[in-house]
């Protein structure tokens, strides 16, 4: 098959590379850029263990083509946080004991950060609902909506003190 | 002049030891989406493999043409049965005394059973090639219900055993037969159940289901050809005993085996058999000289890998017309698929099924489990629970609701009458296990209370009224569970796979500044070892937890163990852990009374120090004890201070709890909303209550999952049903309910900490009470029994066969 010049930005970093047009966006985030905070759980968007956020959406990334996400601004749970400093969500999760394997929960901090974007003040049912694309296997989702829940006071919290 | 001991409490409490809510460790990595799974690993020149699987449930394979697959630029190599059968591998043996093909020898079993294997330069070229090879497939007859399979005219699955009527566990008594495996004293039972007051009689069936851990099954083999050695990562939840086995069937010496399991995305029973795959891609290494990938995909996962459950199990329960029970009696038919797979100790071939007297005094029982071969997947995995204690309870749960509609009488109460009582410990039941302590109503007297069982009953009552004048189309139901885990597997006595016994261990180094790393025989995948070892070791050393590194899962640097499912880490490695901890101490008992220049016996241990008795000024901290036993020379005492325990519990352990799930059902739809769910359990000694509660709530809404909608379905020529996350009922945030989850303690009197492992609990005592609601909300129109899953249709069904659609 005859492969594509393929320009994405991931993390803020611009990569450019070849690869064959029905290439997954997660199969070229993982195998070709070394980008393996999403993962594969399912493959037919079921799971959100792949969930990247593309051009200010949540996406299943093992769901969209390369050829979909080319030119895309895409953002992992890699660009989240920095290595000095966790991001809220990440240290929330860590706090409320939002994980246990810790399989899904790149998918479940990247789409809940996506979240946090659309609806910076939701209840317990906006975020039942909003994070229902992400499967957990372990947790029970109880700790996972706690997480979120404080992730968006303490958020709330910091952008209230900055006015 | 040693400085001013702060307060006893304060030090305890820097330990983060036993009972400390301590964050876990493992968080950091795994938020910042630097967990390392064997699917994140990329070794050079690595390559990748692919099955072709079969589309026919029962087949006569005529031919494999891989001429164009092998034809295609980056296709490696292509594996067929003929090319294992010259190595011995084309069949391996199962962890239950069979055999399983590793690749088709002459026909195919199962729908999505391994033909061939696919090894090429990456994932896509290798999903072409499986797309080139042609097999010529002659169809036979297909059978996918265990007691057809039984019938005269069956058609022979396994033609290899054909004639060979003697099997792992005794004779067999019919060519699609595997074993008979009886418990108990039949003729008193069938004598007591014969004279009863009262017997009630039901067919209760535990669906076939699957673990389906986020991370699907998979590893990476590497050869190394230069100095001999094979390194193999993979999702494995028994490290060591994989080692075992890949030695065993490959030849290749142990020491030149290293297993390493990474962090793996979830195991729950799914990843402790050894699969096709794995032998493939190690075999497939060995040809090309190079790492070659092997990574199922969801499909091939819930169609090939490990099911769970599939016992259809016939019961009688008898009893007093006052509801004192005096018998049971249970025949399992139990489908295994094509290959005896299970996941069990060697000398129980239906597992720990028998604790189906649950938890109650039951003074005859019976039990006999009959497996069964059909052409469906090979596993029967402990899908979190203990080697068939979730089929277990389920049964004895269902019959005593089933004993209560009989008797008039309220399960709670029927329950109660039964229990075990607290003086009666330690109990040998009817079927033989010693259960070791349980304290079962006040902790069912907590639950019913904290519930409000009795207004509960009356606004039941009042909402079948209502619903008979036609004010509400919506029933309640109040699902009761008492269950009893058994778990640590176990005593070396009478618990192996394959011959190896199953014992624990933790091997323990204090570095001379004071701080630790322990390795176990365990690995984790989600548990959270890495916290609740080191917390159990800072109690006992008196070491902070979070100076103590726990590391499992590599066989190159880990004492050998048996690994994690069945509740074992805690009673098991959690116990060598507490007793190699204590060898520290007493090693460093030793060098404080050298260095405080008094007898061994005249210092005491106090949290994390030595003190002389008398004299609370002169002590010497742990800290100080680990550098003096690098720097002094101390008669009679070797240098260093480390420890090792291969731990062989005595017994296993026995975890309780009291369950209860009140749902709404609405007649009309078949849709159900939790209003209430209550956990409560007791697993003994806490360790972390903040992991605990955890494992609870993640229990729960598997048990959910499984009682409300998730199994594994087959039409009648074997097709796989249910094949994708699409069709296979995983809940999800908005339909799970919130739980409330509570405790009693009581210690195992046998553990060193008197812990006994939480895990699979919320999983066995989920179920039940799920399904109990459902059955409850539809008892008072007289509904007795209906098999799970109790999606919305079969909800649906019920109401409209009991008439109230009108």
């Amino acid at each position: 098959m005859d492969k594509m010049h393929f320009k994405v930005t991931v993390n803020g970093k611009q990569e450019e590379l070849l690869v064959e047009p029905r290439e997954l966006l997660i199969h070229v985030l993982r195998e070709k850029l070394g980008v393996t905070g999403p993962h594969i759980g399912c493959e037919t968007s079921h799971c959100g263990a792949c969930t990247v956020d593309m051009d200010g959406k949540s996406v299943k990334s093992c769901t969209v083509f390369a050829a979909q996400a080319n030119g895309a601004d895409v953002t992992t749970i890699e660009g989240l946080g920095t290595p000095d400093g966790l991001h809220v969500l990440q240290q929330m999760f860590k706090e409320h004991h939002g994980l246990q394997c810790g399989f899904c929960t790149p998918g479940m901090i990247t789409r809940a950060y996506r979240l946090l974007q659309e609806n910076p003040d939701p209840s317990e049912e906006d975020v039942r609902f909003g994070m229902s694309g992400n499967l957990c296997r372990c947790t029970g989702y109880q700790n996972i909506v706690k997480a979120v829940l404080a992730s968006a006071a303490e958020l709330n919290a910091v952008k209230e003190a900055a006015q | 002049m040693n400085e001013m001991s702060p307060p006893t409490a304060e030090r305890a409490a820097a330990l983060k030891g036993l009972g400390s809510e301590r964050k876990r460790v493992e968080d950091a990595r795994f938020t910042q989406g630097k967990g390392n799974y064997v699917d994140d690993l990329k070794l050079p020149g690595m390559l990748f493999g692919d099955f072709v699987r079969s589309p026919y449930a029962h087949a006569r394979i005529k031919s494999i043409d891989a001429e164009a697959a092998k034809a295609l630029p980056g296709v490696v190599a292509v594996l067929t049965a003929e090319d294992l059968a010259p190595l011995g591998l084309h069949w391996m043996p199962t962890l239950a005394g069979d055999k399983q093909m590793v690749l088709a020898d002459g026909k195919v079993l199962f729908q999505g059973q391994e033909v061939a294997f696919v090894v090429a330069e990456d994932r896509y070229i290798a999903a072409d090639a499986v797309e080139l090879i042609e097999v010529d497939y002659e169809e036979l007859p297909v059978v996918t219900d265990p007691f057809k399979a039984q019938a005269d005219d069956a058609p022979v699955l396994r033609e290899d055993l054909d004639g060979n009527m003697e099997g792992a566990h005794g004779p067999r008594r019919h060519h699609n037969h595997i074993f008979t495996w009886e418990q108990g004293d039949k003729e008193a039972t069938d004598t007591v159940i014969g004279s009863a007051d009262v017997v009630a009689e039901e067919m209760i069936y535990y669906h076939r289901t699957h673990p389906c851990p986020l991370e699907t099954c998979g590893c990476v083999a590497s050869m190394d050809k230069v100095n001999g050695k094979l390194t193999v990562h993979g999702t494995f939840q028994a490290p060591h005993a994989v080692r075992t086995v890949a030695s065993l069937i490959s030849g290749i010496a142990e020491h030149n085996i290293r297993i390493i399991s990474p962090d793996i995305g979830g195991g729950f029973g799914n990843k402790v058999g050894v699969y096709p795959g794995y032998i493939c891609s190690i075999v497939a290494s060995i040809v090309t000289g190079v790492p070659v990938k092997w990574v199922e995909d969801r499909m091939d996962n819930l169609m090939a890998t490990a099911f769970a459950r599939d016992y259809w199990m016939q019961g009688k329960i008898a009893a007093t017309k006052d509801g004192k029970i005096t018998g049971l009696w249970c025949h399992v038919t139990a489908d295994h698929g094509a290959f005896d797979a299970c996941a069990d100790p060697t000398k129980f071939p239906a597992g720990f099924f028998n604790i189906c007297t649950g938890s109650y005094d039951i003074p005859t029982a019976y039990l006999a489990v009959d497996g069964v071969y059909t052409n469906k997947a090979p596993g029967g995995v402990a899908y979190r629970c203990s080697f068939r204690v979730t089929e277990a309870a389920y049964f004895i749960e269902r019959m005593i609701e089933v004993l209560a509609i009989k008797l008039g009488m309220d399960a709670a109460e029927l329950r109660a009458k039964n229990f075990i009582k607290a003086d009666q410990f330690p109990y040998r039941s009817a079927l033989g296990w010693e259960y070791d302590s349980g304290n079962y109503q006040p902790a069912w007297d907590k639950a019913l209370k904290a519930v409000g069982y009795d207004d509960l009953r009356k606004e039941q009552a009042e909402r079948v009224e209502a619903f008979k004048r036609g004010e509400t189309r919506k029933l309640l139901g109040i699902g009761l569970t008492f269950f009893t885990e058994i778990v640590g597997a176990g005593p070396v006595k009478n618990c192996d796979i394959l011959g190896l016994g199953m014992f624990d261990s933790c091997e323990i180094r204090i570095h001379p500044t004071g701080s630790a790393i322990a390795r176990l025989g365990t690995i984790s995948q989600g548990q959270g070892h890495a916290t609740t070892f080191a917390q159990i070791l800072a109690s006992e050393t008196g070491i902070p937890a979070d100076d103590i590194t726990i590391e499992e899962g590599d066989t190159d640097t880990a004492p050998y163990g048996l690994g994690t499912y069945g509740s074992r880490s805690t009673p098991v490695a959690g116990a060598a852990t507490a007793m190699a901890g204590r060898k520290i101490r007493a090693k460093a008992q030793m060098i404080a009374a050298y260095l405080l220049e008094v007898h061994d016996d005249d210092v005491e241990w106090d949290v994390d120090r030595f003190v002389v008795k008398g004299a609370p000024e002169r002590f010497k901290t742990m800290k100080e004890i680990a550098f003096a036993s690098y720097n002094q020379a101390i008669p009679g005492v070797e240098p260093g201070l480390e420890a090792v325990s291969y731990y062989d519990p005595p017994n296993m352990t026995y975890p309780f709890g009291a369950y209860i799930c009140v749902m709404e059902i609405d007649a009309d739809t078949g849709e159900w909303s939790i209003r209430q769910f209550y956990a409560l359990d007791d697993c003994g000694t806490r360790i972390n209550p903040m992991i605990i509660e955890g494992q609870v709530h993640g229990g729960v809404t598997e048990a959910l999952a499984i009682a409300m909608g998730q199994e594994i379905a087959y039409d009648e020529i074997g097709n796989v049903k249910t094949g994708t996350l699409m069709d296979f009922f995983i809940p999800t945030a908005w339909e799970t309910p919130h739980y409330t989850t509570d405790h009693t303690v009581t210690p195992s009197p046998h553990h060193p900490i008197g812990a006994k492992g939480v895990g699979e609990s919320p999983n066995v005592g989920g179920v039940p009470a799920f399904s109990n609601a459902v059955h409850d909300a539809f008892r008072p129109f007289g509904l007795v029994q209906a098999h799970m899953p109790h999606d919305h249709w079969r909800i649906w069904k019920i109401a409209h066969d009991l008439g109230l659609h009108g």
